[in-house]
């Protein structure tokens, strides 16, 4: 299924492996030995127990940390010259807005960093909040709305300057169950719409089974690709979630992730 | 609801101060039928209550009305008062800038380099236990062999006290912003500049609002401590100073530029908060709009 031919590839991870403390008492490796490919246009998940440095392999590709061994390419240059490029959007498991802000003003935070017009950026945030489908809350304050509001700000903050590239930390990690299951459909409609490649790491098995076209399943300390489960459900509804084939999809990642504990 | 606050403090200010001044006037006359003790035993009050060690709050609040010498002009204590507190308002205002300027520049530059940080901050805490009447006169007798104005020797010595709590505080205020947040900037590709203006300063301001009311009114008391140990000829502190000694002739002088005293806090105070609404308004007291489309 996955038959990406390489120049499409929109991250190549190469014998990575992450230290750190590297040399100190209190060293941990935290990667050791990663080799992955992600397609332009992919869903990925990321998936493994509390520890197993699924976050850590996120920021590797976002160059918010640099990998010990190995090397990070994303669209072809080194993750640093991606970063510097802001060719990713990031999003995190708390909205991170910034309260001083008005939503339409933290939508517009990254184009205000690229030197856009004033009209330009109220344009495309007025865009991406229909997009978000919160076209009423651009003079908000983050404060006044609800954690899946928040989170849905923060998606429409990292798409707002079209990057190629989302990598996403968690994000629905601290919603309620309900918030959750809706902002995975609306995940998934907007990753339709913007054919953007997502990068989506989560402890969730339903979740990464929901949304992925891949699901990289990594073991605990020092984490390690277990096994990659492809995941091919067409097009997801809700009434995925109660399709056999997602429950033996999700058995399939739940024994991936078992696999790991008998070897461990 | 905007008036209804307002309203709300003034009668609030109102209710105190009557309140001061009735618990003044009580224990005033208590004293007065138990010949200075608690009343039923034999315990001195620790205070005497009599009118040269306690006047009258009408007698203080009267004396505000007496005409007073101010140079070859004779004009009411109150005007004299304001007249005196404008000066040293001018003080104190000049010291505080210089001060919130100092602190800020102080704290960008310890965040800034860790180095300055461990060089800077135990100086920065030292500097505060050297006792300001001390410091005072060494910083005007320097000012005047540089021809410097007594103002500027007088503000510099208001300085001294405030940007030690602006310092510590917008330090901890610029340092404030979690991980998530200096991520995202990172994500950006945000320069070291672009963070401290867009993220760090704005989050800064919730800790520096409340260190720079109190060191507006250090300001003050900078400024009429720096006035009395100087022997400066005008402001409220040589007004202090000149009552003091007349003490015996008129208590109700000295109080009434006590009370002046800290009224002119009081208004530096209230100024600074007035700044943070402004500043601060626009996150805060907002209602929420919960849950209507997640």
């Amino acid at each position: 299924m996955s038959g990406y031919v390489e120049s499409e590839a929109a991250v190549v991870i190469d014998g990575v492996d992450k230290v750190f403390n590297a040399g100190s008492l209190d060293e941990v490796t935290a990667l050791s030995g990663i080799d992955l490919t992600i397609g332009a246009g992919e869903f990925v998940s990321l998936i493994g127990p509390s520890g197993c440095g699924k976050s850590t392999l996120l920021r590797l590709i976002g160059d918010l940390l640099t990998p010990s061994t190995g090397k990070v390419t994303v669209f072809g240059k080194p993750a640093h010259g991606a970063r510097l490029d802001q060719d990713y959007g990031m999003v995190f498991q708390h909205a991170g807005l910034f309260d001083w802000r008005r939503v339409a003003a933290n939508i517009e935070l990254p184009l205000e960093l690229r030197g856009w017009s004033r009209a330009d950026r109220a344009a495309r945030s007025a865009e991406m909040l229909d997009l978000v489908k919160l076209p009423d809350f651009g003079g908000h304050y983050p404060r006044q709305l609800s954690g899946g509001m928040q989170q849905r700000v923060s998606i429409a903050r990292a798409l707002s300057f079209q990057p190629k590239l989302l990598l996403m930390d968690e994000p629905f990690g601290a919603l309620d169950e309900m918030t959750r299951e809706h902002m995975q459909l609306e995940l998934l409609r907007i990753w339709r719409e913007t054919g953007t490649t997502v990068v989506f790491v989560t402890h969730s098995i339903p979740e990464s089974t929901f949304l992925s076209s891949r699901v990289v399943v990594l073991s605990p300390r020092p984490g390690r690709i277990n096994s990659i489960v492809d995941v091919d459900l067409g097009e997801r509804t809700d009434d995925t979630r109660e399709d056999p084939a997602f429950f033996a999809k999700a058995t399939e990642v739940r024994e991936a992730l078992r696999a790991d504990e008998v070897g461990a | 609801m905007k008036g209804g606050r307002t309203l709300r403090v003034v009668v609030t200010t109102i209710v105190a101060l009557l309140l001061v001044v009735a618990l003044w006037e009580g224990y005033k006359w208590m004293g007065g039928q138990t010949d200075d003790h608690w009343p039923g035993t034999s315990i001195e009050l620790p205070t005497s209550t009599d009118d040269l060690t306690m006047p009258h709050a009408t007698d203080i609040a009267g004396e505000l009305f007496e005409e007073v010498r101010d140079g070859r002009a004779r004009l009411p204590l109150y005007l004299f008062l304001l007249k005196k507190g404008w000066y040293t308002f001018q003080e104190a205002a000049i010291g505080f800038s210089f001060g919130l300027a100092i602190g800020l520049g102080l704290a960008i530059l310890m965040l800034r380099w860790r180095v300055a940080e461990r060089g800077l901050l135990p100086w920065i805490n030292v500097s505060q236990t050297v006792p300001l009447i001390a410091l005072a006169p060494i910083i005007v007798t320097w000012g005047r062999l540089n021809d410097i104005p007594d103002i500027l020797s007088i503000s510099l010595i208001a300085t001294y006290l405030t940007f030690f709590p602006v310092a510590v505080s917008a330090l901890r205020g610029l340092q404030s912003p979690d991980t998530a947040h200096l991520e995202l900037m990172r994500s950006y590709a945000a320069p070291w500049r672009t963070t401290l203006f867009k993220l760090r300063l704005p989050a800064a301001r919730a800790y520096l609002f409340p260190a720079l009311k109190l060191a507006a009114t250090l300001s003050v008391v900078g400024a009429i401590v720096g006035e009395i140990s100087i022997g400066t000829k005008t402001g409220l502190g040589r007004a202090i100073l000149e009552y003091a000694q007349r003490y015996a002739v008129s208590p109700e002088r000295l109080y009434a530029s006590v009370v002046g005293a800290a009224i002119l806090g009081l208004s530096v105070f209230g100024m600074v908060n007035l700044a943070e609404r402004l500043v601060m308004k626009r996150t805060e007291g907002v209602e929420r709009a919960d849950r209507v489309a997640a």
